[in-house]
This record gives structure tokens, sequence and C-alpha cells, in this order.
């Protein structure tokens, strides 16, 4: 069947690594579509902050403390008077920041040890028990242990979430390069000579993407919610930043007399998740039957 | 011919996919099948006869195609009306159907008599006891050893045949009206495929089956087919009973078809190219030994599988050896041996007159350039996210030729072996299998080697292609005087491309010699009992007549 299938349809040229080409062609569902705009307008916001927010969010003003919805304070103040509209704005920048970054180190970090892992099974046996160390410590916990033995700035606080989401990349991509390391066309590129980094780079590395791309984007997700843990156990940034953890932590104690201290974070906090998780799904369903179309 | 026996009755049925331009599959197909009478649908991929089948038994995937008109009748009764129910009450009851692939059709977690019994409990009324006696009733009908065991063994503790024997009693289980068998022997062995359409044949024989057969191999009509449809592009171009169509095809397809069998009876011996010995194995060995683990200090080390024991030949350049075997013979290990993909346990591999079997990757190097292998699955071979261009050019680069003359080299030898100039710049799912097989020997050709290794190369073609990628073989033997070392399950392919052939059974050497005389004057047994069972002996494709 395949031979009449195969000759129309593509153009001669797309990029090599060509998922973004994959992307652009997958036909959105309505989910899809409300999920990006989501996405989308929580990223304008942060990227916005400073034009958005009505107030510097981290101004303390005792005399309008606990205020309700008004033209002043579109949310209320907090406890501190603190405008809660603008720190909710602001919370969106570590949000984000906090999840892009750590499923990019988690990536720079478990696509190497991924590759390695799979091509030389010396390393492997090693480095695989390593990973299975990692994985039997609860993520939250590590990453509680890691903030607490240093300072909890930006940095270390990205590390900590990203040391338990490391061994899921590995497997990932461990398991991938098990697979295709057997396909022919690697073992011809054994038989030309091809330098073992060319094949990991060339041959092993590009197949690995699809997968790759899907998970990160849980990674991404998970990473958002344990910051916002952390910040709401206290163990996160300091509680004068805006994070939305932080703005939770805060306004627990005062939550029956005042539900929105927590409401609105909340809700975003959901929002930003769930977008991400369903565009995750989207790419999942996207990448695999091409996939599948273009091997068989 | 009477009418009231006709078991199968397919008219103009038309099937197309399910999309916004809706694509014919079938345009057309009518055939019709008596009881007791074999019909073999006969062409090549892509031609449609898989979907006819589906159709029948109502098994069309309901996403992507769908019968549009026509009318597909068992017994007079209209199966594209029929409901879901009704479909599957007629499924195991009056048709059944076996497929290529046995492991994937029976059920890896149950045994085997549990799924047998299942089939009978699903359509029939009969008590535990009843049920069991005619499980093992089928079970020996299909001429199984020792049925108590294979009663309650599981799918994976069989071979390949045994289990498409149990595909082949679950299917006459409850004696049905037609059985349609797609491509069940293709994934088996000669000798097995010859047992099962024997054992095919006599059943229908014995129930007055109707068998809707499908198959690519035209040896395989020769032995079991009644009557022969030949199929192209969604059409019925030819049909009538077997031995017409083979003697007196009046389509030019069909007799492209039949001339593109290669024949069984090896081709006149080539005079020698020259002296220079490229490739001489002695003595090679690979054993597969199994991990011990931990307890290998206390445990007396276990006997490893010697899947090559003691293989030597010699292969002179523009000369090509044949090694033929069954599956599990150790024809692929050698091969991989050969190339160093993995390290033989003894023996010497000498190419040039330079031992490599026991050098290490970095001083394999400059010896692996002339030595090049040409892959099974066409599909599997070519990186699909690289262009041709760039598979092309890696090897030479690798050995520090420049890009640009690289490519301009790339860009001839895919003229070379009938590609088109611009397929340099685009992607391998572009191609069909017999394309990207040209390519990768284009690629083992940009390395210049003296020996290409050919691990059945063209066992995924179809044959009108196989024969193509043959010729070109011979065409670059030819052109560069390359030796070619063809590994291959088919003897007529070996047939039509070896000067030598060497014959393995479980990793030994069982005939080794001048194709002339290992083929057309076998003196070993084994030798002689795969000559005997290849598929489509007893005709003579190229004459259009029996075979003398």
């Amino acid at each position: 069947m395949h031979t009449h299938s195969q000759m129309h349809g593509l153009p001669a040229r797309y990029s090599i690594h060509g998922w973004t080409t994959k992307l652009l062609r997958l036909r959105p569902r309505t989910t899809t579509i409300i999920a990006t705009t989501t996405l989308a307008a929580i990223v304008l916001m942060a990227i916005f902050a400073p034009l958005i927010a009505t107030h510097d969010p981290t101004e303390l003003s005792p005399a309008s403390r606990l205020q309700a919805m008004s033209a002043e304070h579109w949310l209320g103040t907090d406890a501190y008077g603190r405008d809660l509209f603008s720190r909710v704005v602001y919370g969106a920048r570590i949000s984000l920041t906090v999840g892009l970054g750590v499923a990019f180190l988690t990536l720079l970090i478990g696509l190497p040890l991924g590759l390695i892992a799979g091509y030389f099974r010396a390393i492997d046996a090693v480095l695989m028990r390593f990973m299975d160390g990692l994985m039997a410590i609860p993520g939250i916990l590590a990453a509680i242990a890691i903030v607490s033995l240093t300072s909890a700035n930006l940095w270390m606080l990205m590390i900590a979430i990203t040391v338990p989401e490391i061994p899921q990349i590995v497997r990932l991509v461990r398991s991938q390069v098990l697979a295709t390391r057997e396909e022919a066309f690697v073992e011809a590129a054994v038989l030309m000579s091809t330098p073992t980094r060319t094949i990991l780079w060339r041959h092993l590395m590009p197949n690995t993407f699809a997968p790759l791309i899907v998970q990160c984007t849980y990674v991404c997700a998970a990473a958002i919610l344990t910051e916002a843990t952390l910040s709401f156990l206290g163990v996160g940034l300091s509680s004068e930043i805006p994070t939305w953890g932080n703005i939770m932590s805060d306004g627990r104690i005062y939550f029956q007399l005042k539900p929105s201290l927590i409401f609105w974070a909340g809700v975003l906090l959901s929002l930003c998740i769930l977008s991400i998780n369903l565009l995750g799904d989207a790419a999942r369903d996207a990448l695999d039957p091409i996939m599948k179309r273009k091997e068989g | 011919m009477s009418t009231d026996n006709i078991v199968l009755r397919v008219e103009s049925l038309v099937v197309e996919t399910v999309d916004k331009s809706p694509k014919p599959i079938l345009k057309g197909v009518s055939f019709e099948i008596q009881a007791g009478e074999t019909l073999c649908l006969v062409g090549e991929s892509g031609s449609g006869k898989s979907v006819s089948s589906l159709t029948t038994v109502g098994l069309l995937p309901s996403g992507s195609l769908r019968a549009v008109s026509g009318r597909v009748e068992l017994d007079g009764e209209n199966l594209l009306q029929a409901t879901p129910k009704r479909l599957n009450e007629l499924r195991g009851s009056r048709m059944a159907m076996i497929f290529q692939e046995p492991m994937t059709a029976l059920n890896p977690v149950l045994s085997v008599g549990k799924q047998l019994d299942e089939v009978l409990a699903c359509h029939t009324k009969t008590s535990t006891a009843q049920r069991r006696t005619q499980v093992l009733d089928a079970l020996e009908q299909v001429h199984l050893p020792d049925i108590q065991r294979m009663y309650s063994s599981f799918p994976h503790q069989l071979s390949g045949g045994q289990r498409q024997r149990i595909m082949i009693a679950m299917a006459l289980l409850l004696k049905p009206r037609l059985l349609i068998a797609d491509e069940p022997t293709t994934a088996l062995d000669v000798t097995t495929q010859h047992q099962i359409l024997k054992l095919i044949r006599e059943l229908q024989q014995k129930h007055g089956t109707a068998v809707l057969f499908i198959t690519h191999d035209m040896g395989v009509v020769v032995d079991i087919a009644d009557r022969v449809c030949v199929m192209k592009t969604g059409k019925i171009v030819e049909q009538g009973p077997v031995r017409q169509v083979l003697s007196t095809p009046k389509e030019a397809y069909t007799q492209c078809l039949l001339t593109a069998v290669p024949s069984l009876t090896p081709r006149p011996p080539r005079p020698a190219r020259g002296p220079r010995q490229v490739l001489d194995v002695t003595g090679l060995e690979k054993e597969f030994v199994p991990s011990q683990g931990l307890l290998s200090w206390f445990r007396r080390a276990q006997a490893g599988t010697k899947a090559v024991n003691s293989v030597s030949f010699q292969l002179q350049e523009g000369r090509t050896l044949g090694i033929v075997g069954e599956s599990g013979s150790g024809k692929s290990t050698l091969a991989r041996c050969v190339m160093r993909l993995i390290s033989p346990t003894g023996g010497i591999v000498r190419i040039n007159g330079q031992d490599i079997s026991v050098l290490n990757s970095r001083s394999l190097k400059p010896h692996r350039g002339c030595i090049q292998m040409v892959f099974q699955d066409p599909y599997r071979s070519l990186n699909p996210r690289l262009t041709i261009g760039q598979s092309l050019i890696e090897g030479p680069m690798n050995y520090g030729k420049p890009r640009n003359t690289a490519m301009l080299k790339a860009k001839e030898l895919l003229e070379l072996v009938g590609l088109p100039p611009d397929a340099i710049d685009r992607f391998p799912h572009q191609f069909s299998g017999g394309q990207r097989q040209r390519i990768a020997i284009a690629r083992a050709l940009a390395m210049e080697p003296d020996v290409i290794v050919a691990d059945e190369a063209v066992s995924a073609l179809d044959v009108s292609v196989q024969a193509q990628v043959l010729a070109l073989f011979d065409d670059i033997q030819q052109r560069f005087g390359v030796a070619v070392l063809f590994i291959t399950h088919d003897l007529r392919v070996a047939a039509q491309i070896c000067d030598d052939v060497l014959v393995m059974q479980r990793g030994q050497v069982v005939e080794y010699g001048p194709a002339q005389q290992v083929l057309g004057n076998p003196q070993a047994a084994y030798t002689r009992q795969l000559i005997d069972v290849a598929p489509g002996r007893s005709w003579d494709f190229a004459a259009f007549a029996p075979a003398s």
C-alpha cells in the first residue's frame, strides 16, 4: 500500500529536525485553541507586567489592609496592604520563568545523559542505577532539601526542581535510543566509520524529539506546580517576591475572611497548568501519527 | 459451471478512502468462488488484494476505507448490508480468516487450547467436555504432534509453522464454508510453507471449503490455486483457471509478473574476472553464551549456542557468492560477523589479505570502506530525517572527501542506479521500496568497496521490482568488478545471481560449490529437500509451460 501514498503531498525540502513544520501542519481542535489563547494571555501578562499592574507589587501600605475590590485596587489588597491585582500579574513572571527554565534545564542535562546511557552499555549500567536512586526520592522532598541547604534564590529554586525531574527525561531518551540504535540506518553509519558523536547527533538524537517535546510540556507544568507548592510551604522564594504560591501562602490565614486572597492566584495557576497539559496532549496527538506515516 | 454451488460472489465492488477527496482503492472488482475451490488473488503490494478480503469479512478499517458500491454475497446473503452483529455471527461460523503473522493473531497470555475453546463457546452450545474433544480433534487434523501438550501450551512456546497450524485449526473448527487466507505462508520458511500449503489443500478437500487465497508469490499460486485472479491497482486484469493463466497469459501485466519470477535453473557460469581474492573467511565461529550474572562463580558454565560453526569460504573480485538457508541457519549472523558489526568468537576474516576479525574499532576504520552492506528492509535502512544526498555523502566525508566532490559523486551514483538527479534533495519517505533499495546500493557504492554484503536485499520487494534490483546488482558488478556476498532464503534468486552457492543449516555449511553444481546437481540431502519444496517448482515461468 505504501508505494502509492508516498510520492505526493510533501514539499521536497523541510527542516531537518522537522517537528516545527509538523506542529504548523496540525489541524487544531477547539480545546487546543482555547488552551493556546489562555497560555498566550498569561505569557503576555507576564511580559507586560509593569504596564498592566496598577501598583508596585511589593509596596506596603498598612493603612489600606484587606480592602475589598474597588476602582483603586481591582482585586483588593492583602494583609500588608499590597495591591493583589499587581501581585497576581507579577506572579505570572516567576511561574513561567520557573516552568520554562526547568523544562530547558532538564532537557539540557537529561538529553545528553539519555543519549549516552542508551548508546554506551557499560555507562548505562552505572548511570541508570544512579537515576533509579534519584527517582526513589519524592521530588518535592528532594526540592525542599536542596532549597533548605542552599539559599532560596530563583536559580537554586529552578535547580532544586530540575534535579528530581531529570531521571524521567533520561529514561525516555534512553528508551528511544535503544530502539533506534537497532535500525539498519544506524548500522549503516557504523559501517561507514561515522564517528560515534556524529551517530548520536545526526542519527539518534532527532529520533527522540517527538516524545521529548511532549514530555517537556509535562515537566514545565509540574515545575510551575512544584514552585507554587514550595512557596506555599514557605521554603520557596522569600515572601515579599510576588509568586502565586507566596500569594496563596500569605492569604491562607485570612482565607475564611476574604477568599479572594487565594482565589485569583489559584485560578490562574490552574488555568496555566491546564493549558500547558492540553498543549502537551495536542502535541502528542499531532506527532504520533505523523511519525508512523513517515516510517511506514 | 453450476451456480448453486457458489459460496462467495463479489460483484463490481468499489472501495474508497474516507476523505474529503476520496481515492478509489478497488475499482469494480468481481469474482466468485465455488465450494471446494481455491481462488488465488495475486498481485503486487498496493494492488488491493488485502482490501478485497477485508471487505469480504467486514473488517475494513472504518475510519479510513469504506465500500461504496457493489455486492459481496456469502451463500446469497449480501454482507455489505449485514449488521455488525450478523457479521460477527458469520465470521467464525460461515467464514474464517488466517493471517500472515500467526504470532500477532494469537493472544499471547492464553493457552492455545483456551483460545480454540473460546471459538466454540462463543458460537455453539456444547458442553465443556465435548468442546475439548472437538478442539483436540481439530489439533489432530492439522497434524500437530503431542496434541495434549499443545492444548495447554502458549503461543510463544510454538514455532511459526505450529502457530500457523493452530490458526488453521481455529479457522476450521466450525467448518466454515469460506476460508480466507491472507499471505498465510509469507512469514514462514520454504519447508514449513510447503507443509502448510499441503495442509490447507488436504483440509479443503476433506471439508469442501471454498478458499480465497491471497499471495504475491507466483510459485505459491502454482502449488495451491484452482483459479487465479491477477490484480493491479484495484482492478482484476485477468482471471481464469490457473493452467490457462500461467501458460497463455493474455494481459501484458500478467506476462510481466510471470517472466519476472526468477528461474530455479542456475544461470550459465560466468568467466572469472580476476584472480584477486577480496574476501577470505576461514573457520569462522560465533557462539552466543547465555549471561550468567553473579551466579557464574558457583554454577558450571552453560553451553552456548553456536550460531555460526566453522564456516569457510573465499570470494574473488567480480564474483557473487550466495549464502542460502532457512531462518535460524545463521546466515545473518555470519554476515554481521564478516562486517564486524559483531565480533566472531573464532576464525579469521581476511579482507584484501588483512585479518579484520580481531581489530578494534579504531584500527578497523581503514578497512571499513572495503566492505559495505545493503540491508533487507528498505524502509529502515535510510535515516528518515536526512536527505538522500546527506545519506550518500556521509561515508565519503568520514574518509576526508570534501563535501562538493562527495556531492558530485553522489549525483553520478544516483544516475547510475537509475534515479532522477533531483532525488538528491528529497527525503526517503518520498520513494518506494525499490527506489530506496537503489539508494541503499548507491550509498554502499559511494564508499568504493571491494565487497558488498547484501542481506536479504530483495526479499521485501515485489517480483518485478526484485528483478530490476537484481539486474542493477549485475550491472554494478560488471562496471566496478565488486564482489557480492548475497544472503538469501530464496533459491530462485540465488540461482539467478550467484556464481557460487553455500548452503547453511544450523550454523554449519551443508554444501558449498559452483551454483550450477549445488543447485543443478545437489549432493547433500538438505539441499535437495530445499529445492524440492521451493514453491512453484513444477512450473517453468519463463517458458509458460510445466517444468521438464
